[in-house]
């Protein structure tokens, strides 16, 4: 699997694309640093745009990595390898790959800032973690849509849908429902449908983190309650595993039974 | 050395395979012909194990080969397709095979031979059909396994290549490969096939040598032979 990781890696280190993610991070730590003119602020306005912007370039990436390299996996499942290495190496390379884009992008900015020397360097080291995580969740999610769908329009169009879902319309839901039942203790239902979504999972994690979740209310009380304290941060940790974990596998189930 | 039983595939709707039974002998070159659509692409991938039946067996070698992977190590495969992944070049492509594979590879001597020297260095996504046929021919013939799988080896090729690739398989064919190719080019199984085997909507229509073919079609062009079995069929 090593093989296939690091000539995954390696090919997509050479696409363009790959440059283009690391200069955009690269462009936007240095504009948002310099706006800012303070770690600690830049590191918040950089959340919401990690939040929402690396689970999108995750799932568009999967989807497109996979119909684009289609030729080269046929070529390897000729090759004595078992199916779950050439899925689970392509995977892993590609989340290595686009974490590295993140790491070095965002990284290179604070790095000049003095963010060693500062108070907010477990801040953003914290949201450079759940970008890592959010990066390998949505490939891999995106890769079993496009496992599922041989039509790349289709696949391309469902991912697009499976992010616009979990990083909008679903927050969308989630404030009417709220808003709806607002009448019964609900402190127990966010907590869980807060877990049921990565993103939604993220970013209380940075924001608890951050130390604002006053901010959040009631609501923000009963959050660092549960988050802040050691088991609550086990858990959601867990749960963020889970969602690379679990699709991980659905990646294996699914390849180890399509025709190519 | 491959063992066919009672193999079945559906795509969807698609029946592709009805109950394919074969038997292929050690040695040789064995010929798959049909129709498009009869499933020849089908039989083959489910041997190497990238399509999987919905019933049957294969086995080569005695082993069954569903859910194995370790077999192939024992094949080689020259895809219908000929695309790579654009950002290598031929030389970091054949490299990458060779490391996969782990096996002693003799792609010097096919370089030469299919005059793909001044490529080498060349992105994979700048070159032209022919020659990504060249690097597919390389890739598959420059490991010594006793099974060689060649699905249209003739797309694309030019007339000189196209006789250097005659010369490589019968190459192949004398130090006791099995070789099965699937091709719609008649000539080339004339000239090169030991036996045939011919597929017509998922069921082998027939097994045997050409001249067999031709007396029990009472033809005497394999061309002729075949469009006789087709317009037979459609009458």
């Amino acid at each position: 699997m090593l093989k296939i990781l690091k000539y995954s890696s390696f090919d997509l280190m050479r696409s363009r694309w790959s440059y283009v993610y690391f200069l955009f991070y690269l462009l936007l730590g240095f504009v948002l640093l310099f706006l800012n003119n303070n770690v600690s602020k830049a590191v918040i306005t950089l959340m919401n745009i990690i939040i929402v912007i690396v689970p999108l370039i995750g799932t568009i990436f999967g989807v497109m990595y996979y119909y684009n390299s289609r030729e080269f996996t046929i070529l390897l499942l000729a090759q004595p390898l078992k199916r779950s290495t050439i899925f689970l190496g392509q995977y892993i390379g590609l989340s290595i790959s686009l974490s590295i884009s993140l790491l070095l992008g965002l990284g290179i900015p604070f790095i000049f800032y003095g963010i060693f020397e500062s108070a907010a360097i477990w801040d953003f080291s914290s949201l450079l973690i759940t970008g890592v995580f959010l990066t390998f969740i949505f490939v891999a999610l995106s890769i079993n849509i496009a496992l599922s769908n041989e039509n790349r329009i289709k696949g391309f169009g469902f991912a697009i849908l499976m992010w616009l879902f979990l990083a909008v319309i679903y927050d969308g839901i989630f404030l009417i429902s709220l808003m709806i039942f607002n009448d019964y203790p609900l402190d127990k239902f966010s907590l869980i449908a807060t877990m049921t979504n990565p993103i939604d999972l993220s970013r209380i994690l940075i924001l608890l983190k951050l130390d604002i979740s006053a901010l959040l209310g009631y609501t923000g009380a009963v959050f660092q309650k549960f988050f802040g304290t050691g088991l609550g941060v086990i858990i959601s940790f867990s749960v963020l595993i889970l969602w690379v974990l679990i699709p991980a596998w659905l990646i294996v189930v699914k390849s180890g039974r399509k025709d190519f | 050395m491959i063992n066919i039983s009672n193999l079945h595939k559906n795509f969807g709707k698609v029946v592709v395979l009805r109950g394919i039974d074969l038997e292929i002998k050690k040695g040789g070159i064995f010929a798959i012909l049909g129709p498009n659509g009869s499933g020849k692409t089908t039989l083959i991938k489910s041997i190497l194990g990238m399509v999987i039946p919905d019933s049957g067996k294969i086995a080569v070698n005695n082993h069954s080969v569903l859910k194995e992977w370790s077999y192939r190590d024992n094949i080689n495969y020259l895809p219908q397709i000929a695309d790579f992944p654009n950002n290598l070049s031929v030389k970091e492509l054949i490299k990458m095979i060779k490391n996969l594979r782990g096996k002693t590879a003799s792609d010097s001597e096919l370089i030469e031979i299919l005059g793909l020297k001044p490529f080498l260095d060349k992105k994979l996504g700048n070159l032209s059909g022919g020659t990504r046929q060249k690097v597919n021919l390389v890739l598959c013939f420059m490991f010594d396994s006793e099974l060689l799988i060649l699905d249209e080896p003739t797309t694309g090729l030019d007339p000189v290549s196209l006789i250097q690739l005659k010369k490589i398989i019968r190459q192949e064919k004398k130090i006791g490969k099995t070789i099965i190719i699937t091709t719609h080019i008649m000539s080339f199984v004339e000239e090169m096939a030991d036996e045939i085997v011919f597929l017509l909507d998922g069921n082998i229509y027939f097994k045997g040598t050409i001249e067999q073919l031709q007396i029990k079609t009472e033809q005497k062009n394999l061309e002729h032979a075949i469009a006789n079995i087709l317009t037979l069929e459609n009458a």
